[in-house]
């Protein structure tokens, strides 16, 4: 595979080169010069004419599956979100009791069921909006009441901005990380441990047990990673093994006395924690919104300090990119990807530790990772694996766990419904094509099915190529 | 794990000489049985227990009544550690020599570890093994299906990661529709139809889409169990009659379900089980021997080598991850129509995942992958039964065994794990 | 049969990869198709074969025009091709791999090896219709990919790049199956930039150029002038160099041997030095052990058995930092894939081996000022080509990549510069800067090692030459060695007799 033309056994130069005496075949004796052990190279001032300027040839030469989950942008955001409210909508009437009813003379009265559909949907939508972000409903109760879903909203997100950031920072380096619900299980248990054994000041002791809950859940991160590291297992099946280890070793402890099991209980239950080992409700009641979310913004602030402007997030991301020129570069790839398993299971285990210190403090069950640990997954792809992308989704997501509930309540809609919609939002944010083909937008930079086919192979080819060479 | 050490230069065929060199020799088989043998000796030997095992070998309508088998379980202990002493230094041999060794090795050590904790469990209790293995089957059967669903697609190229959403999916339609029209088969067909449409929905993104496909399936996983749990809440629980389906009958085979031990275990289930007991075969003749198997293989190996020859890779990819649900539909129609009668929240309970690994487990080989199934389900099964006599392992331990072994499988320290090589990567990657 | 291209034009986004080209070949004769890399020499075979469609132009055989939607097209209508790139599938067996796609016409796998048996007696080829294509080496299964096209009763057969991986004697026993099949009234297609190979069997020979035939050449042409035809200009390469003065610093490797996965010895037992002050370069056949040899000096090949000493350091077993750390500038064989980020900008590139300390790192935070200022400086005098330093390297040319890549290497202290193909893929402009970078860094006293698969450029660089030859190193001669010595010495003739060179002479024993 010679680039040019001149060829291996060709000789197409004949002619001599003038090759002054001096060359150590030539006879005379090269002059040895003694020079320092380390010489730095300055490049010599050349301009070639005829440097090559092309400056794009190949628009996505990398090809990495992260640009895709990681180029988001707002609109095709935004669009998904709608997608897929409608989506919700959709299902919302289609069970809906007097829809049903309404639909059986559609042909006599089709304003009943039209008028049936749109009470369904609107009614379920703004009680969503209600629970979530401002309750309208009673004026006259308050600012405060008015206010509370807001404040319930940023609760909700709390420990999904850090579940978020699990699984983002982890995508950053080119892993998935499915292994949230082991992750936040360790440190739930470990914080939960800490919580109600030790008797500790304040605000010390809750501290201190979400720090031992963080890092639980690193070293539980870590062992997938060194898993990964040093016997190339793939990160996704071993995240998905341990969280059903983490799971049976955790309600194994939670039934046996002696160890997390409430003394006072029979049920898989552990004591509940003490105040001292409990985050408080930074407003005061009737606000449940609790100092846990201060944590979590610190949280993204570290994450984006870590990604951004660290020398280890440096390292991250080119592992990340291209493995290749990292190890190259002469960063330890190992290292690296157990380090970035164990952020990773650090920032779940700060989820998993805010679950038994701020949400449920009366005790925990081997349920208190509540599907955090995968809803983590959809928060960092909608927020494109940036820290403050993960922030806003995990606000998002927050909102519609908040008004879900009341969305049940008020109007009878299962709080699964929720995870319709989000598990919608996250197929349309990965499929761009998708989302602008239902809204009728122009595929940017519209190639015909042909070529697309035909870059395609080449680039398949290519990449043979670089496997081969 | 690995040394080398320098041999001579193999004169290769067509005297094309071929680079030289070194042998390597693997360790990690020998110390896995080293463990192991470690393990059963501190249990066995140390933790040893007093008394006597009574493995029940016998059923009702056997023609012939096997004795129950009265084992002292010290005495037993000790042979079988020893067994497992020679085996492992057998296989340390083999491993130090270069030598080949058959699939015998890990059958044969399994079956004497798993007689030999049997009897150490059951001391002074009473181990009813048909019993048993009927459990192991009944909980294999979803575990089969799913993994045949995973065999297929994976090796069209294709991560299903989305097999729990298929068995879900399936149970869910299964019971609905064959409550509604009253009809089992219907019922089976719907779940099939089911899980074919989960299939798609991954098909269309990984393929059409070139989304990740271990996303894609995280998010189906998410979004069925979601659609399910919402249907029930709102359908299903103010409309019971739609979640009451008649089960599939129990069909008897005359004469071999009489057979000792595997006669009740293996010949007295319902068709779904019976059409298990083809399909394997048949996916596996299929794969190895015919014109679907080869073009199937090849768009998992290399899809560009068989777009060169002709082979339109994206449809036959589309086409084989929908066959794929097909399979795995039958799995969820095992829940609702077989084994349960209803269907409840999330009734999969994570049983897909166990599928996944038993695909990884059985190196993407159906009759493998079937035995891994099988194993994943006797443990299961054992526990349960441990359970029943007062087990003095906690039944936790026992669940976690199927993680623990597809852990040790994907770290190399069980077998060999080598996924097909395009498997999971998009083809035609914008 | 006639094979006749009009006028095929394929255009990739703003680049014409072929611009109305056209082509003849009849029965019975081996029409070359003769030009640089990246001319669209494979992407014209790849439109004749049905895996890109023409935006313009007709392919007619036997003067009927065909319309080619997929390679299976191609096949039926009796064009089969020997790709570059082997579409071999490894797990399978080689008659597994030429039924896959015509289970029918072949008549299951017991025809498929029937006929695998018939073709490798008519050539010659002792195939085994059993084998794993994994366990075959690579000429044998060049082979397996001719019998795949023959199987199917090709009629024009395409060779694209067949020779790149072969040694000369492989070649040349291709060369014979070639002639054979042409003699048997095959039409055949040739692509090649060997001019060596060219001028022994082509019929005719059409040279293209930047997407465009160039015009037909006859193969009594010169190799000058047929050079001159493809690149469109002199051939000239001749390198700016002083005699070398060497220096005390110096790196020694002895009885240096790597391993790869399934335990080949890919390096097998090399020794050489290197002095201060000159330039050695390897040459050889691709995929003899070259790349393979200068991974184990920087510390990424985990299997190395030997010393490589560095000014009395020893290098073997430390680690890629460790080796950095000690003064190695590394430009790697694939900068795309090893050298540099493409999702990374200029300045983040220019500092990705040294992301620990001073001066771009304080208190575990990047210096962004630094980063900037010494990328600023960098793009200045590395003529980096681009529009600022936050241009991320990926949309560079391949040119202007490499100057980063080099731009980082020697932009600190060394006592050990490697470079690995650095000239693969790049315009002129860019390959005389690259080389009179590695000759200012000899010139700077620090020991040079170049490993290059063209000839031309080895004896342009080189003060010294290693030929290596699976895994071995078959001799290191002066550079003034013959080209014809050193072509024998490609295929494994150890140089005869050749006095080594005479400030090692240990090194002779290395043959």
């Amino acid at each position: 595979m010679n680039d040019t033309p001149r060829d291996a056994d060709d000789p197409i130069e004949p002619v001599e080169r003038d090759r002054p005496g001096g060359s150590p075949d030539s006879g005379e004796q090269p002059t040895v010069v003694h020079a320092p052990q380390a010489t730095a190279v300055t490049p010599v001032a050349t301009a070639p004419g005829a440097t090559d300027d092309r400056t794009v040839e190949d628009d996505d030469p990398w090809g990495s599956a992260f640009r895709r989950i990681m180029g988001g942008n707002l609109v095709m955001a935004l669009l998904a979100i709608f997608a897929s409210l409608v989506v919700g909508g959709i299902l919302i009437a289609a069970t809906d009791e007097r829809v049903q009813a309404a639909s059986g003379y559609f042909f006599a009265r089709p304003g009943d069921m039209l008028g049936a559909i749109w009470d369904a949907v609107f009614g379920a939508y703004s009680a969503l909006f209600q629970g979530s972000i401002l309750n309208f409903s009673r004026p006259e109760a308050g600012f405060a009441t008015m206010i509370k879903p807001l404040t319930d909203t940023l609760n909700f997100a709390t420990p999904l901005i850090a579940a978020g950031l699990g699984v983002a920072i982890a995508f950053r380096v080119g892993l998935f990380n499915i292994g949230g619900r082991g992750q936040m299980l360790w440190a739930a248990a470990a914080a939960g441990w800490v919580g109600f054994s030790f008797q500790l000041p304040p605000v010390l002791h809750v501290l201190v047990a979400i720090a031992v809950g963080i890092v639980a859940g690193a070293i539980w991160g870590a062992v997938a990673g060194a898993l990964k590291a040093f016997t190339g297992a793939h990160e996704v099946i071993v995240t998905i093994m341990l969280n059903f280890v983490a799971l049976w070793f955790i309600t194994w402890m939670l039934r046996t006395p002696g160890l997390l099991q409430n003394p006072a209980s029979n049920n898989p239950i552990s004591p509940p924690m003490p105040d001292s080992a409990t985050l408080p409700s930074i407003f005061g009641p009737p606000f449940i919104l609790h100092w846990g979310f201060v944590l979590s913004v610190a949280a993204v602030i570290f994450c984006s300090w870590l990604i951004n402007r660290s020398s280890l997030g440096f390292q991250f991301r080119a592992v990340g990119y291209n493995k290749s020129a990292a190890l190259n570069a002469g960063m330890d790839v190992k290292r690296l990807t157990v380090l970035a398993m164990a952020f990773a299971g650090g920032f779940m285990g700060l989820a998993g530790a805010q679950q038994v210190t701020g949400a449920v403090t009366t005790g925990f069950t081997s349920g208190i990772d509540a599907g955090i640990g995968f809803d983590g997954i959809t928060v960092a792809l909608l927020g494109g694996s940036t820290p403050w992308g993960t922030f806003f989704a995990g606000l998002l997501f927050g909102a519609f766990k908040a008004g879900g509930f009341r969305m049940q309540a008020a109007e009878g809609v299962p709080i699964d419904i929720i995870l319709v919609v989000q598990s919608f939002i996250v197929l349309f944010i990965a499929a761009p094509p998708l989302v602008r083909a239902m809204f009728g937008l122009p595929q940017p930079g519209k190639k015909s099915r042909r070529q697309r086919r035909d870059e395609a192979a080449l680039k398949a080819m290519t990449q043979q190529k670089g496997a081969q060479s | 794990m690995t040394t080398q050490q320098p041999a001579e230069v193999q004169p290769a065929a067509d005297e094309r000489i071929e680079l030289e060199r070194a042998v390597v020799k693997h360790w990690k088989a020998p110390i896995s049985y080293a463990v192991l043998t470690a393990v059963s000796f501190i249990l066995m030997v140390l933790l040893a227990r007093d008394g006597l095992a009574r493995l029940r070998l016998a059923s009702g309508g056997d023609f012939f009544q096997i004795p129950d088998a009265l084992l002292p379980v010290r005495a037993t202990g000790v042979v079988v550690v020893v067994l497992l002493a020679l085996l492992t230094a057998f296989s340390f041999w083999a491993a130090a020599t270069v030598r080949k060794v058959g699939a015998w090795l890990p059958v044969v050590f399994g079956i004497v570890f798993v007689v030999g904790f049997l009897v150490w469990a059951g001391a002074g209790a009473m181990i009813p093994i048909p019993g048993l293995l009927f459990a192991t089957v009944g909980l294999s059967v979803p575990l089969i299906f799913g993994a045949m669903g995973g065999v297929i697609s994976e090796r069209a190229g294709v991560v299903n990661i989305a097999i729990e959403a298929q068995l879900l999916g399936g149970a869910f339609t299964g019971a609905v529709v064959a409550s509604a029209t009253g009809s089992t088969i219907v019922g089976v067909f719907a779940a099939m139809v089911a899980s074919v449409l989960v299939s798609m929905v991954l098909a269309v993104f990984a393929i059409r889409y070139f989304v990740e496909q271990i996303i894609v399936g995280v998010v189906l996983n998410v979004l069925i169990a979601g659609l399910t749990n919402f249907f029930y809440s709102s359908v299903l629980t103010d409309n019971p009659a739609l979640n009451s389906p008649d089960r599939l009958p129990r069909l008897n085979i005359p004469l071999l379900e009489n057979i000792p031990l595997i006669g009740p275990a293996l010949f007295n289930q319902t068709a779904i089980v019976y059409a298990m007991y083809l399909i394997v075969p048949l996916i596996a003749w299929g794969l190895f021997k015919t014109t679907w198997g080869l073009r199937l293989r090849a768009i998992g190996e290399h899809p560009l080598a068989a777009d060169t020859v002709g082979i339109n890779v994206p449809r036959l990819r589309f086409w084989n991850v929908s066959l794929a649900g097909a399979v795995a539909g039958l799995g969820g129609a095992y829940f609702t129509l077989d084994s349960n009668g209803a269907f409840t929240r999330e009734m999969t309970a994570g049983l897909g995942y166990i599928a996944l690994a038993a695909v990884i487990f059985g190196q993407w080989h159906p009759i493998k992958a079937t035995a891994a199934a099988l194993l994943f389900g006797f443990a299961s099964a054992l526990q349960q039964t441990l359970g029943a006599i007062g087990s003095p392992v906690p039944s936790e331990f026992m669940l976690m065994l199927p993680y623990v072994i597809t852990i040790l499988a994907v770290a190399g320290f069980i077998g060999q794990s080598r996924p097909p090589a395009a498997s999971g990567k998009p083809y035609r990657k914008q | 049969m006639t094979l006749e291209l009009k006028g095929i034009t394929k255009r990739f986004g703003a680049l014409t990869a072929n611009d109305h080209i056209d082509l003849e070949v009849n029965a019975g004769e081996i029409h070359c198709l003769l030009g640089e890399n990246g001319a669209g020499k494979s992407t014209l075979m790849n439109v004749l074969y049905g895996l890109y469609q023409a935006d313009e132009g007709q392919i007619l055989l036997d003067g009927e025009v065909q319309h080619f939607s997929g390679p299976g097209d191609a096949m039926r209508a009796g064009i089969g091709m020997v790709h570059q790139h082997f579409m071999l599938i490894p797990v399978f067996t080689v008659a597994e791999n030429v039924l896959l796609g015509h289970e029918k016409a072949l008549g299951g796998l017991s025809g498929a090896k029937q006929k695998v048996r018939e073709i490798s007696d008519r050539f010659g080829f002792h195939i085994d219709p059993d084998a794993k294509i994994e366990d075959l080496p690579v000429g044998v299964q060049q082979r397996v990919e001719i019998i795949k096209a023959l199987s199917q009763d090709a009629k024009v057969l395409v060779f694209d790049e067949p020779t790149a991986v072969l040694t000369p004697r492989e070649t040349d026993e291709l060369m014979a199956i070639m002639q054979q099949l042409r003699d048997e009234g095959t039409a055949i297609v040739f692509i090649t930039h060997k001019l060596r190979e060219v001028r022994a069997i082509a019929d005719r020979i059409t040279v293209i150029r930047l997407g465009k035939v160039v015009g037909e050449a006859s193969r009594e042409d010169s190799s000058n002038e047929l050079a001159s035809m493809m690149v469109g200009r002199a051939v000239e390469l001749t390198v700016q160099k002083s005699p070398p003065v060497l220096t005390d610093n110096i790196v020694e490797i002895r009885g240096l041997t790597v391993l790869d996965a399934i335990g080949q010895k890919v390096v097998n037992d090399v020794s050489f030095d290197v002095r201060g002050g000159e330039v050695l370069c390897i040459a050889g056949v691709q995929g003899n052990g070259q790349t393979e040899l200068t991974e184990a000096i920087i510390g990424m090949q985990p299997r190395t058995t030997g010393s490589i000493k560095l000014n009395g350091l020893e290098l073997q077993g430390k680690s890629v930092r460790e080796v950095l750390d000690s003064g190695v500038g590394f430009v790697p064989e694939d900068r795309t894939v090893d050298g540099l980020v493409g999702d990374f900008t200029i300045a983040e590139n220019l500092m990705l081996d040294r992301y620990r300390g001073e001066p771009f790192v304080r208190v575990g935070s990047i210096d962004r000022a630094v980063r900037d200022e010494f990328a600023t400086e960098k793009l200045d005098a590395f003529d980096i080509r681009a529009q600022g330093i936050d241009t991320h390297v990926g949309t560079l040319s391949g040119g202007n990549q490499q100057k980063v890549v080099l731009a980082r290497e020697l932009g600190r202290p060394l006592s050990l510069f490697v470079a690995s193909q650095p000239t693969r893929g790049l315009d002129v402009g860019s390959i005389e800067f690259v080389h009179s970078q590695v000759i200012a860094s000899r010139d700077a006293g620090i020991p040079v090692i170049v490993v290059s698969t063209e000839l031309d450029e080895v004896v342009g660089l080189a003060d010294r030459i290693a030929v290596m030859y699976r895994g071995g190193v078959v001799g290191v001669v002066p550079a003034d060695t013959s080209r014809d010595t050193l072509g024998l010495m490609m295929a494994g003739e150890p140089p005869a007799a050749a006095p080594a060179d005479p400030t090692d002479p240990s090194e002779g024993a290395a043959a």
